[in-house]
């Protein structure tokens, strides 16, 4: 006789990072359903639009959130841009994309960490952490903030990379390089890793689309979509593939999101080797009038960006869509016939951003 | 607002990967969304984002579908009063709920049907139909 | 399928140095562009608003008359907006975080005497050309219409 009950998971709990609610119809130790709820973190930072003018909505949007932060300034200054009509300089438009590719890998490795920590690997998530902090020391030295950069603004980029400065994000690169080979044979081969990732939580690349998945969790069951490849900023000069899996199941994304990181590093290496000596921002004059949709590739996934400004300094709309806000309902189909044990590991498979996706 | 767009997107030819960044408006009247949404998803578009804003006195919806094979992005614009009834998607697209019970918990976007229906609880937030500006009431 | 690959790296870090810094011994290190707190050269300000009206978080305000500038350093984000705004370059941004507190305080700068009393001087000098000339167009006026 099979007992079903409902456990409410979250938004305290031990393996989340963010505040989440679940509730979980279980059967047995098997998941039949689960039933996501949001909206304990959410600050009406959209609406501060009426308040603060389209300058300041970048220093607001940026802390959206603590790991995507400069995808989002980038991505609210991109559509003002857009609406504006203002050409951003080359060198502005290479740096945009170092800072970008830099806090992916960091927030690659901030993942692979809670990833090691989900599934009871404690020593290894003090690995990811410790290479990532070597990222966070050289984004602190280019930008001054390790996670919140502030240096995006409509026109343009407000800091330069000196060429110590790139030397130094180059030999950081080396060495980051190095560590991560010594690690990824722990997360793709080791068999005890591999009994928590292969084949738990498979979502078949049919079920993504139809669920409307993104970034790497869309890309590890086989779907090849990277926002990168619209060639904003200064990726359409940069050579890269997408990577995909086609296993579908955790220790795909997993993989997908280790060899982002090596992307990551050959992207900033060819991004500083064709860095151009331009200005470094344009200038603004005006207000915006009219509307735009922008999409960028985040850590996370595809994230939008909206916005609606009527000629006046205060703007009719911004709004973000994260990434984890499109994941949120592939997560509950993975979930579905999932233990109960790894509901905590495949929530942190999707990356959960809730602050982001809550704004 | 459409031809503008649609102008600004055929830039050049060498032009043409930036010019993939650049969203397709389309205006349509609220009773054809549901049709519009059946036709989207059977060319195989993935409904990307939904959102409202609130201007002049109008809400107005967007619909974003994403073509993910040629990176297209087609918006499908509705202007409608506070009033209106919108169908619900989520009979054929179901996560669009979210969406939904976003707009309708954070504009009051009255619509219909949606599975499953948050009841203006997504967020736990205590004040009503929040971007909605004050005067405008 | 390896079986315990974990061990060589976990060998490796039994004798590595630790990668942290023994942080109240040792003291701290931020490179030259950290943003930390915002400092101002206080005389330097000319007291036009600008900083108040970019902050983002409305921690700033400033009195002209007095000659005061205050920062709720609590409000403050560290966005760095003001010090790009500032007509005079008079702010900066330094290195080193603000220390904890038990209660929420606004730290007011105020312009040295010497500079404010120089200030004062040349706001009576400017009142009293303005006075002179606003009589000298008075007594035109009225030369003026005597001569109608």
């Amino acid at each position: 006789m099979k007992k079903r009950s409902i456990v409410p998971y979250g938004p305290q709990h031990p393996v989340l990072p963010e505040p989440v609610h679940l509730d979980l119809v279980i059967e047995d130790e098997k998941i039949i359903e689960a039933v996501p709820s949001i909206g304990f973190v959410h600050r009406g930072l959209e609406s501060l639009t009426a308040k603060r003018d389209f300058n300041q909505m970048v220093y607001v949007t940026e802390r959206v959130c603590g790991i995507c932060s400069f995808g989002h300034g980038f991505g609210y200054c991109e559509a003002v841009e857009d609406i504006m009509d203002i050409e951003v300089p080359e060198r502005a438009k290479y740096l945009r994309t170092i800072w970008f590719e830099l806090s992916r890998m960091h927030s690659h490795f901030l993942w692979l960490g809670l990833l090691a920590d989900g599934f009871g690997f404690e020593n290894l998530f003090y690995q990811c952490w410790r290479i990532r902090e070597k990222i966070l020391d050289v984004l602190s030295l280019t930008t001054g903030g390790r996670v919140i950069f502030s240096v995006n603004k409509i026109g343009g980029v407000m800091r330069d990379i000196t060429p110590e400065m790139a030397v130094a994000i180059s030999e950081m690169l080396t060495s980051v390089r190095k560590e991560l080979k010594d690690i990824v044979p722990i997360f793709m081969e080791d068999a005890s890793v591999k009994r928590r990732l292969v084949g738990v939580g498979v979502l078949s690349k049919e079920q993504a689309h139809e669920l409307g998945c993104a970034g790497p969790f869309a890309r590890a069951s086989g779907i090849e979509i990277d926002m990168r490849k619209l060639g904003y900023a200064a990726y359409k000069d940069l050579d890269f593939d997408i990577i995909t899996s086609n296993t579908g199941d955790s220790y795909g994304r997993c993989y997908v999101r280790i060899n982002e990181i090596f992307q990551s590093i050959d992207i900033i290496r060819q991004a500083l080797g064709k860095l151009p000596d331009t200005e470094l921002a344009a200038v603004v004059k005006g207000n915006p009038k009219g509307e735009s949709f922008i999409r960028i590739e985040q850590p996370r996934g595809e994230a939008i960006y909206y916005v609606r400004a009527n000629g006046s300094p205060h703007l009719d709309r911004m709004r973000v869509r994260t990434p984890t806000f499109a994941n949120l309902a592939g997560l509950c189909e993975t979930l579905k016939g999932a233990d109960y044990a790894d509901v905590g590991l495949l929530i942190l498979t999707i990356d959960p951003c809730i602050s982001c996706t809550e704004r | 607002m459409s031809e503008e767009k649609n102008i600004s997107e055929n830039t050049g030819i060498d032009d043409n990967k930036a010019a993939k960044n650049k969203c397709v408006i389309e205006e349509i009247d609220h009773r054809d969304l549901l049709k519009k949404a059946i036709e989207m998803k059977r060319q195989g578009y993935r409904l990307s984002q939904a959102c409202a804003a609130y201007a002049e006195g109008k809400l107005e919806l967007s619909y974003s579908f994403a073509d993910d094979n040629n990176y297209g992005y087609t918006t499908l614009r509705l202007v409608i009063d506070k009033e209106t009834e919108i169908i619900s998607l989520t009979e054929i697209i179901p996560y669009a709920a979210f969406y939904e019970n976003e707009m309708k918990e954070l504009f009051g976007v009255n619509i219909h049907m949606i599975e499953p229906d948050y009841k203006n609880k997504l967020y736990r937030i205590t004040k009503e139909t929040p971007f909605i500006p004050k005067e405008a009431e | 399928m390896a079986i315990m690959n974990f061990v060589p790296t976990a060998l490796k870090n039994l004798f590595l140095k630790p990668v942290t810094t023994s942080y109240p011994l040792e003291p701290a290190e931020y490179p030259e562009r950290s943003r930390g707190h915002i400092r101002i050269s206080i005389d330097d300000c000319i007291g036009c608003g600008m900083c108040t009206r970019a902050c983002p978080s409305g921690a700033l305000s400033v009195n002209k008359n007095a000659g005061t500038w205050e920062i709720n350093r609590f409000d403050c984000v560290v966005c760095g907006y003001c010090v790009e705004k500032c007509p005079k370059k008079c702010l900066f941004m330094e290195k080193g975080y603000r220390t904890p507190d038990t209660q929420k305080a606004t730290e007011t700068f105020t312009k040295s005497p010497e500079v404010l009393a120089a200030e004062e001087a040349k706001r009576k000098e400017a009142a009293e050309k303005a006075a002179a000339a606003k009589a000298a167009m008075a007594a035109k006026k009225a030369a003026e219409e005597t001569k109608k």
